[in-house]
């Protein structure tokens, strides 16, 4: 019998982790490092929301709130939902799912994560070392993020750091997804989530570049004064936001896409047939993918840019839209005539559906040129990123983490308490961002410290939410660890899940397959006899 | 669920977006019944015997084309409408803005200046934007007006009020620690009270209190100016982002010092103090954002002198 790869392998304990190549182990690197983070930055997020509990200050200053919400963003985005499913289930899933022993590069692989700590390292460092923690919020517009005396220069290089970890990632992902599937693993048959992960790799490697220059750039002009971004010098402001722009749209879909490929495996998997539409699904990917690299200036049309690109953006924003809507459909399509059991992981993906769906709409509407007017920079904005971010990436990562944690660990949680934790994560999740799209709706700009009384009524919905909200995040976190330390043995395929990665152990041996497996049939063929 | 309708783009907008949630309720709501009768009908213990149906060309079709169709309705009456706001009419009054950390200007075509803009009902306005440091953004939600202020460039932003009342101007572009308070209001009058404070309520020209200034005055004043003081305190008497210096020495002043208020005589060292640990004592009613701005003794004497000479005339009688 092989060795699991969690069984230690000689060169002590922690060694064994930070210098392990194996893709398994670095997919729980990147775990532990990104459930830290997201619970700093959620901790940020509830000192934010008792902030606007009163009007005029409440338990912090200004200056302090300005840094809260540029660290909350900055890590949540760079750390939690950027690399969020490909870092932890890419990593540990993509080289099982296509029936490889590793990705194609293990040893930039685990690269990739030293310069995702470091980068993360040096992040939380920005808010203690120099003049003060940055307050630009994570999108440093310029001018400002080029005057203010605070600590950007450091929080943009590692932004910087994040970025080229992604871009090794990508190429590793693009590069494995090429070279390493098993015998018979044809295009079509692999998973859909693998064709998630590669689309998504694309998108890391052709458009994260693009950022990195752009902070660079930041970096120079704030110590040299070179004057490209500072319109005093002769610079040009909207510049730098085209350019961020050019990243961080298509930095979404490196967000969502892997999220939507999880989802793609869970459905079947519950509902215990084929998915419906495997290739109008697996080329929906690839369509968001080109599409959403071209419709960046949709968050500048008040940028006085010109009429022409703001027709055209709009125009691009509606059609980008048309491959999630499918994606929906069919995983809806999907359930027709299945066998469905609601597992915890199926509850939660199923609420990605739905909330994903708001997320969705609610972009959509901003995609209308008149209505984006009134609803730029507010809190409609903060709302939907919210139910984009994480009712769907957010909420997907914790259907994935609840559907692969047995593999992962070889052991089961509390399926009851995993329910407990929905009806608090939901209802509070709603209260909270709902709250947030009433209060852009009726103007409240983001990025306030204090806010207007009008205001005031929504803004204490919100802050009352958020605790509900948080207390189901409490119990699902202390349910998983829980079943890390204390739970039962997982059997090898407990919800009867037929890709590659439910063949092996759980947890999986040291190199995955004793043998490389042949694959004969499509990914989700649960029911050959009966189709139609 | 909207804030006050007071322009001709209010309802256009809302109207959009009315549109849109109706149809995004409709779909949500659908899809949810769907999901949920699926779930339900095809339970395992309902169904135990699943089917594998690989999919459908024409399902797939039709909701392709149904987004698609419902996407570019939308987008066309949010561009033709789009369209509405960029054109303004020949006959607008035209009025400069200037934003600035943190507060804003208005700049009639007679060349006076004004803290809130004024505006007359129904009579068309085009706002000319600029910015005298970083990004900021000027919004009128009641008039569903919104446009970003770029150092460098100019931008605008018209309407036509159609509504009497005060509605309030934010700035949405995060321009610093005091960005919240970057507020003002913009007053909808009848054309005849429009003609009454356009005419004759001028306010008088800012420059009057700081005539024939002596040197040391006149080095004092190109500190204040130097280090972005003037910013936020004026000279003439309106208060801003903080209090205005003028008759500022010797009055008396609540002030909020570790969430206590008490009242007190804004003498010298209140003065010095302030300066000189600026978070320490804030007087009630305005935001604890002044930044520590490092002067040296000598130019502290003399911002202090200059400060003395703008005080209240019974002050400086006693």
């Amino acid at each position: 019998m092989n060795m699991n790869y969690l069984e230690p392998q000689g060169r002590g304990a922690v060694r064994d982790w930070i210098f392990s190549t194996d893709h398994k182990r670095i997919g729980l690197l990147y775990l532990a490092v990104m459930t830290a983070m997201f619970w700093v930055a959620v901790l940020l997020g509830v000192l934010m929301r008792i902030e606007q509990l009163t009007m005029g200050p409440t338990i912090m200053t200004p200056a302090t709130y300005n840094a809260m919400f540029t660290v909350h963003g900055v890590v949540m985005i760079f750390m939690f939902v950027v690399p969020g499913l490909p870092a932890v289930f890419g990593n540990f899933l993509l080289p099982i799912m296509i029936g490889a022993k590793d990705v194609s590069f293990p040893r930039i692989n685990l690269l990739s994560w030293y310069f995702f700590i470091i980068g993360g390292a040096l992040a939380v460092a920005s808010l203690f070392l120099g003049a003060g923690a940055p307050d630009t919020g994570w999108t440093f517009y310029v001018p400002f993020s080029l005057r203010t005396g605070t600590n950007v220069s450091l929080a943009v290089f590692a932004a910087f750091l994040l970025g080229f970890s992604s871009i090794l990632t990508g190429i590793n992902f693009i590069t494995t997804v090429h070279r390493m599937r098993a015998p018979g693993m044809s295009w079509h048959r692999m998973p859909l989530f693998v064709w998630a992960l590669y689309s998504t790799a694309w998108i890391q490697v052709i458009a994260t570049p693009v950022i990195g220059i752009t902070l660079l750039l930041v970096i120079l002009e704030r110590s040299f004064g070179i004057g490209v971004f500072d319109p005093a010098k002769g610079g040009d402001p909207v510049l730098y936001q085209h350019l961020f722009w050019i990243y961080s749209h298509p930095a979404v879909y490196v967000m969502i896409v892997p999220a939507m490929g999880a989802i793609s495996e869970i459905i079947p998997t519950f509902a215990r047939r084929t998915i419906f539409g495997y290739k109008a699904i697996a080329y929906s990917s690839i369509a968001i993918a080109a599409l959403g690299s071209l419709v960046w200036a949709h968050h500048m049309f008040t940028s006085g840019m010109g009429e022409l690109a703001n027709t055209v953006f709009s125009l691009l924003t509606f059609l980008v839209a048309v491959p999630s809507a499918i994606k929906v459909f069919n995983w809806t399509a999907t359930l027709y005539k299945g066998s469905t059991k609601l597992e915890p992981p199926m509850l939660y993906a199923l609420t990605f559906i739905l909330l994903f769906s708001i997320g969705g709409l609610t972009g959509v509407m901003q995609g209308a040129l008149a209505l984006n007017v009134h609803l730029h920079d507010t809190y409609f904005i903060v709302g939907h990123f919210h139910y984009v971010m994480f009712g769907g990436t957010g909420f997907a990562f914790f259907a994935a983490l609840l559907y692969w944690f047995p593999k992962m660990f070889g052991r089961t949680y509390d399926r009851r308490w995993a329910f407990a934790a929905w009806p608090p994560l939901f209802i509070g999740f709603n209260i909270l961002y709902g709250s947030m799209l009433l209060l852009g709706l009726q103007g409240m700009p983001r990025r306030y410290f204090d806010h207007l009384p009008q205001y005031h009524v929504l803004h204490v919905a919100a802050t009352a939410g958020s605790w509900i909200m948080v207390t189901g995040l409490a119990m699902l976190f202390t349910t998983l660890l829980r079943g890390l330390l204390k739970g039962s043995k997982a059997p090898a395929d407990p919800w009867g899940g037929l890709t590659l990665e439910w063949t092996v152990s759980s947890p999986p041996p040291l190199e995955n397959f004793e043998a490389i497996p042949t694959v004969d049939r499509a990914p989700y063929a649960y029911n050959p006899g009966r189709t139609s | 669920m909207f804030p006050d309708q007071a322009s001709a783009f209010s309802s256009k907008v809302d109207s959009i977006f009315l549109a849109s949630f109706i149809a995004s309720a409709v779909i949500l709501l659908g899809i949810t019944a769907v999901i949920v009768y699926f779930v339900a009908r095809y339970s395992r213990a309902n169904n135990p015997e699943p089917e594998d149906i690989q999919g459908n060309l024409v399902l797939e079709v039709v909701w392709t084309l149904i987004p698609t169709v419902l996407f570019l309705v939308m987008f066309y009456f949010g561009w033709t409408r789009f369209q509405e706001m960029r054109t303004p009419p020949d006959d607008s009054m035209v009025v400069k803005v200037v934003g600035r950390q943190w507060a804003w200007s208005f700049q009639y075509p007679d060349g006076r200046w004004s803290d809130e803009l004024y505006v007359a009902l129904n009579r068309p306005v085009k706002l000319e934007l600029q910015s005298k440091d970083v990004l900021h953004g000027f919004a009128i939600a009641a008039f569903r007006v919104k446009s970003d202020v770029i150092p460098g460039r100019s931008t605008y932003v018209w309407f036509s009020p159609s509504l009497l009342g005060t509605f309030d101007i934010q700035c949405t572009v995060i321009c610093g620690v005091s960005h919240s308070y970057m507020l003002s209001k913009v007053n909808v009058l009848r054309e005849d009270d429009f003609r009454v404070w356009y005419f004759r309520d001028g306010n008088a020209p800012k420059s009057s209190s700081r005539k024939k200034m002596s040197a040391a005055g006149s080095r004092a004043f190109g500190l204040l100016s130097d280090r972005q003081c003037l910013v936020c305190h004026t000279l003439d008497g309106t208060p801003r982002v903080g209090p205005s210096f003028l008759g500022l020495f010797g009055s008396e002043q609540t002030v909020v010092s570790k969430g206590k208020k008490t009242k007190m005589l804004a003498d010298e060292a209140y003065l010095r103090r302030s300066i000189q640990d600026p978070k320490a004592e804030i007087v009630d009613g305005f935001p604890p954002s002044m930044p520590l701005i490092p002067l040296t003794e000598s130019e502290l004497d003399s911002v202090v002198a200059y400060l003395k000479s703008l005080a209240q005339p019974r002050a400086r009688q006693r």
